[in-house]
């Protein structure tokens, strides 16, 4: 066949001075800018480009829009392999490489065609009644079948190496729609003063405009959509084409999908392949327009039958004919439309089947009164026979289908609108055209000529100005001169006589049948949500846009019921198929979510830092030097702080600024132990309850003056517990005189711990005594180190050494953290990361987030002291905190453990199962929570949760681990493993 | 959804945070006889299908908690005003 013989030589919105070329299972042809994957392979004569998703059978194209339900292929390879596609949305560009998929070994001998003589075990509902039984079936013959046989296209397999965005726009109007309607409701917005957004889902604006013969004030309809382009950008509108309005959702906001490099072989650097939009719009004009529906009768669904408006397509604005001899069937005048469009472009009408006397008297060739019996040809169709007793066979190759049209109701129901159904038009309409926000124009509410549509989006461009405020808009109207198709008489035909076997489908995407909707109404299935479930009709890819109304026609006709009566089904997002890349945008791989890295970040990494995330901080795992591993670096990093110093980030710490006459009073109704008596330039140790009385963090407060307080919190709760001290002022309390700010950021923190540590202070500080005398335990000031960096300066430990924490301004973290490691070098100072803090912990018998886990109390956790009796305040969990359950002197207590051979680990998550018993939940007392090797203890030890454990120290328990299949004896003992008088922190 | 923070304008939900109903108060003493209304408190919620007043705060902006006036169906929003402290902060 030579190229493109089925492309006009003259007409259409394809340009031909830019030839491109592309591969169709590894075939070579040639298109034009401006085709379709879909337009370029009918212009080659390509008709079969598919097998049916359960019964393989042979498909080509059956419309040009985003409702095909056949022509799905694959695109490009390789890491950008694309599956599922419609050829009918896929803009054809240079090197573009396309695929059948559905088809083994190839497409045009399919041997799993076969399931099309297994049909009778394929029917409705063949998921729920044939492979029920019996059960050993399913694994061995059902699934691997399904598996083979099912399935539209395959995953790319690999990393998508494009990039997707996330974008945000806002306006007064939001015109979704391009077609004569929309274009007009933009033109009288924007002309009223209103910021307009238009989005077109095709490259072109024109909708209509450009598939249909159309005149406007004497201009062609292609024309006068490229002059009213021009005029809505003069006037500042913003024109998103290649943009599918997918969804609509609460306060007008809509979700929208650019489809921005997805013509090009490959997005250049600049450009994502793809945009997902969020669009706040005070007004939408929905400006849909609507989609031709399908006929049910035999074999409707072989290479060559095509809905009309698509043949209409493909010849006005492609240029291609998508056929040589036409028979063209249907329930509407539309059909002379076509026959006119067609044999403008040469295409041969071979007849019009007009079963319900529709068309004109004057038009000839019409066999009037018949169906369609029998359609000749399987992977390209040879000819068709009507009904009637006697009639021959019509020799053609192309049968265009008019059913009527489906106004494009989607977004309307997304928002929960019931559509209702016009019996005048034979459509459902959204049953308001106009509410709160909104207002439907032109054929997406059932107005389908030219004039209409025009004069409809003018009148609510401007009513949709004045709703979005500009209030001086008057009403006006304007008209039009304009011809184009009309749907004219249309009569109900859901079921055409045809008296000839063969499959009518309703829904080609799912090989959903007439039958099978029959079946199921026999069934009981009689609700449309039912039938839609049971039959999966409507449940592809293309949500049933062909199929579900077919399908109620059919239902309608088996239960003796009008279709208004049967329901429509509710139409959910995304109106178009939206990436699982572009849902993502920049949230994956490295960009998955923000990261966070201290001041002291690059001063760390030059010394070679192994990092741990922590939430979305970097903090500091360990520091290995050469030759060391995990377990050596944190060994030594240990021995180093317990024998001379060390320093770690701590700058991951929430930080707060409570101040105020009343902040002691708020902090004193937030922690369980009282301030009141805390001395300016101390600190002290503080805990929280959440209101029902389990522990919510635990931190430092400190005063640094009378009424100004700073406290810490855990890296983990630190956004937490600002929104609760927040909630607990603003909404509690708001009669305290309090202000407070997160200070988080501000502040990077270095803990400084050792023995040597007050040596490295001193080494820091300008001229502030640190002795022991002067600074002791728990104090806390506000100084200045290294020659004038502000600084608050903490005596506090966490590793049980003598220890300080120090704050600096964030923007001076790099330079003080590198004069501390250089001036501290001589003391043996080294850093050391959150698994020596970790070990130390453990040792120390401190709590942290795997013991305060959201079901310990403050008993529990061991840290009953802090909870005195005396304090007068109603705070913050108390009233529930003594409840009988949260004081039961059996529940799980914090208890330390050692392994009974000093050098068999602890797992955490270890269950504490009393010696001799089995392992049962009634033998199970608590469990393991954190686990170490101890490098002061040389042994292993861990933390746990115990059943009356303060009473069982001594006490010998198996730790099992059922999972690990690993049993361990350990001994229970108090939890302070590590000088339990607390001497060296007071040293 | 967008809510409009008294503080920092119309601002889309991923920038608030919910609580729950405003209505709810907090017993003023611990003492053992309040026993029930801490329980209520705590746990006990209506559920209304329609309009609530509910505690939001705008944790992604000012940091303001808010009372919205809301529907929980419709997602209407008729009022949103600072509580209190938040208001004088606001001054
Ligand atoms: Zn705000």
């Amino acid at each position: 066949m030579s190229a493109q013989a089925y492309r006009l030589e003259r007409g259409g919105l394809v340009e031909r001075s830019k030839p491109l070329h592309f591969t169709f299972d590894q075939l070579q042809y040639d298109g034009y800018a401006g085709d379709t994957l879909a337009s370029a392979l009918l212009a080659n004569g390509v008709r079969l480009v598919g097998r049916s998703f359960k019964y393989h059978r042979p498909r080509g194209i059956f419309t040009a829009g985003n409702y095909e339900p056949n022509a799905l292929v694959e695109l490009r390879n390789g890491a950008r392999r694309e599956p599922n596609t419609q050829a009918t949305m896929a803009e054809l560009f240079d090197g573009l490489e396309a695929t059948s998929q559905n088809r083994w070994p190839n497409l045009s001998l399919d041997l799993l065609s076969v399931n099309s003589k297994l049909s009778p075990l394929l029917s409705a509902g063949f998921y729920y009644k044939t492979f029920m039984w019996p059960r050993s079936f399913w694994t061995k013959v059902y699934e691997p079948f399904i598996r083979r046989a099912a399935g539209l296209g395959s995953a790319a397999g690999a990393n998508d190496p494009d990039r997707y965005e996330k974008a945000y726009a806002h306006c007064d109007v939001l015109v979704v729609g391009s077609g004569p309607a929309g274009l007009m409701a933009a033109e009288a917005a924007s002309g009223a003063g209103a910021r307009v957004i238009l989005c077109e889902e095709h490259p072109r604006i024109g909708g209509a405009l450009l598939t249909e013969r159309i005149e406007i004030d004497g201009r062609p309809g292609q024309d006068w959509a490229l002059d009213a382009r021009s005029r809505l950008q003069a006037s500042g509108v913003r024109i998103m084409p290649r943009t599918a309005v997918v969804g609509w959702y609460d306060g007008n906001t809509f979700a929208a999908m650019e489809r921005v490099a997805d013509h090009l072989a490959e997005p250049p650097a600049h450009l994502p392949r793809q945009r997902l939009w969020r669009i706040a719009a005070k007004q939408v004009v929905i400006a849909t327009g609507a989609q031709e529906r399908p006929l049910v009768f035999p074999d409707n669904d072989r290479p060559g039958v095509m809905l009309a408006s698509a043949a209409r397509t493909y010849v006005n604005q492609y240029a291609v004919r998508p056929g040589r001899r036409a028979v063209i069937f249907g329930n509407n005048q539309s059909m002379e439309t076509t026959a006119h469009d067609l044999a403008r472009a040469g295409v041969d009408i071979a007849a019009i089947i007009d079963p319900k006397d529709v068309v004109s008297s004057d038009i000839s060739h019409v066999v009037r009164g018949q169906g369609v019996a029998v359609v000749r040809g399987g992977r390209s169709i040879s000819g068709v026979k009507p009904s009637g007793r006697g009639a021959k066979t019509i020799g053609c190759d192309l049968i265009c289908v008019a059913g009527g049209w489906n106004p494009s109701v989607h977004l309307i129901s997304q928002r929960g609108m019931k559509p209702v159904w016009d019996n005048e038009i034979q459509s459902f309409v959204p049953p308001v055209t106009s509410g709160p926000g909104f207002i439907c124009v032109g054929a997406s509410r059932g107005l389908y000529s030219t004039e209409s549509c025009l004069e409809d989006g003018y009148q609510a461009g401007l009513a949709a100005a004045r709703e979005a405020g500009f209030k001086d808009v008057e009403t006006a109207t304007r008209t039009f001169t304009a011809s184009g198709p009309e749907q004219g008489r249309v009569e109900p035909l859901w079921r055409p006589e045809s008296g000839a076997k063969g499959k009518c489908f309703v829904d080609m995407q799912n090989d959903v049948t007439d039958k099978d909707v029959s079946l199921a109404a026999r069934e009981g299935y009689v609700s449309v949500e039912h039938l839609k479930r049971y039959t999966t009709l409507g449940m592809a890819t293309d949500q049933g846009k062909t199929a579900n109304v077919p399908g109620l026609g059919l239902l309608a006709g088996d239960l003796g019921k009008e279709i208004g009566e049967v329901g429509t089904t509710t139409f959910r997002p995304p109106y178009a198929p939206v990436s699982l890349g572009v849902i993502a945008g920049h949230s994956r791989g490295p960009t998955w979510r923000p990261v966070r890295r201290t001041a002291f970040h690059g001063w760390a990494e030059e010394q070679g830092a192994k990092f741990i995330e922590a939430g979305l901080w970097m903090r500091w795992h360990y520091f290995p030097r050469a030759g060391e591993g995990f377990a050596e670096a944190t060994a030594r990093e240990v021995n180093q702080v317990r024998n001379a110093a060390g320093f770690a980030d701590v700058s991951t710490l929430g930080k707060i600024d409570i101040q105020g006459r009343d902040a002691v009073e708020l902090i004193n109704r937030v922690y369980t132990n009282s301030f009141t008596k805390l001395p300016i330039g101390r600190a002290r140790y503080g805990l929280m309850l959440r209101e029902d009385g389990i522990a919510l963090d635990d931190g430092t407060v400190t005063r640094f003056d009378k009424d100004r307080f700073f406290i810490t919190t855990t890296t983990g709760e630190a956004g937490h517990v600002m929104e609760h001290l927040e909630y607990c002022h603003q909404v509690l309390w708001p009669e305290l005189d309090v202000q407070m700010v997160s200070a988080s950021d501000a502040w990077a923190g270095l803990a400084i711990a050792g023995p040597k540590s007050r040596d490295v202070i001193a080494e820091l500080v300008d001229g502030f005594d640190v002795s022991n005398e002067a600074f002791p335990f728990l104090s806390a000031a506000e100084i200045t180190v290294c020659g004038g960096v502000p600084a608050k300066l903490f005596r506090i430990s966490f590793s049980g050494e003598l220890a300080y924490e120090l704050c600096v301004p964030y923007g001076f973290g790099d330079a003080v953290v590198r004069t501390l490691a250089e001036r501290g070098a001589r003391h043996g100072l080294v850093p050391y990361g959150l698994e020596a803090l970790g070990i130390m912990r453990i040792e120390k018998g401190h709590v942290a987030g795997s013991e305060i886990t959201g079901w310990a109390t403050a008993g529990d956790l061991g840290l009953g002291w802090m909870v005195p009796e005396k304090k007068p305040h109603n705070y913050i969990g108390r009233a529930m905190a003594a409840r009988e359950g949260l004081i039961d002197p059996n529940r799980e207590v914090l208890v330390g453990l050692k392994s009974l051979n000093p050098s068999e680990k602890v797992p955490a998550g270890s269950h504490l199962i009393a010696d001799g018993a089995l392992n049962s939940p009634e033998a199970d007392h608590g469990h393991v929570t954190a686990t170490t090797w101890s490098p002061t203890l040389n042994a292993y030890i861990a933390l746990g949760v115990l059943k009356r454990g303060r009473e069982r120290h001594g006490e010998i328990l198996r730790a099992a681990n059922p999972l690990q299949k690993y049993d361990v004896m350990v001994e229970v003992a108090d939890p302070v493993f590590y000088d339990p008088e607390n001497a060296r922190v007071r040293d | 959804m967008r809510i409009k923070c008294p503080v920092c304008g119309e601002r889309p939900l991923e920038e608030y945070a919910y609580r729950g109903d405003a209505k709810v108060q907090r017993p003023r003493t611990h003492a053992p006889d309040q026993a029930n209304a801490w329980h209520d408190y705590v746990y006990l919620r209506d559920n209304p299908k329609g309009r609530q007043k509910e505690h939001w705060r705008h944790s992604g902006g000012c940091g303001a908690w808010l009372v919205v006036d809301r529907d929980t169906y419709t997602h209407e929003i008729f009022s949103v005003r600072l509580t209190k402290a938040a208001r004088r902060r606001a001054k």
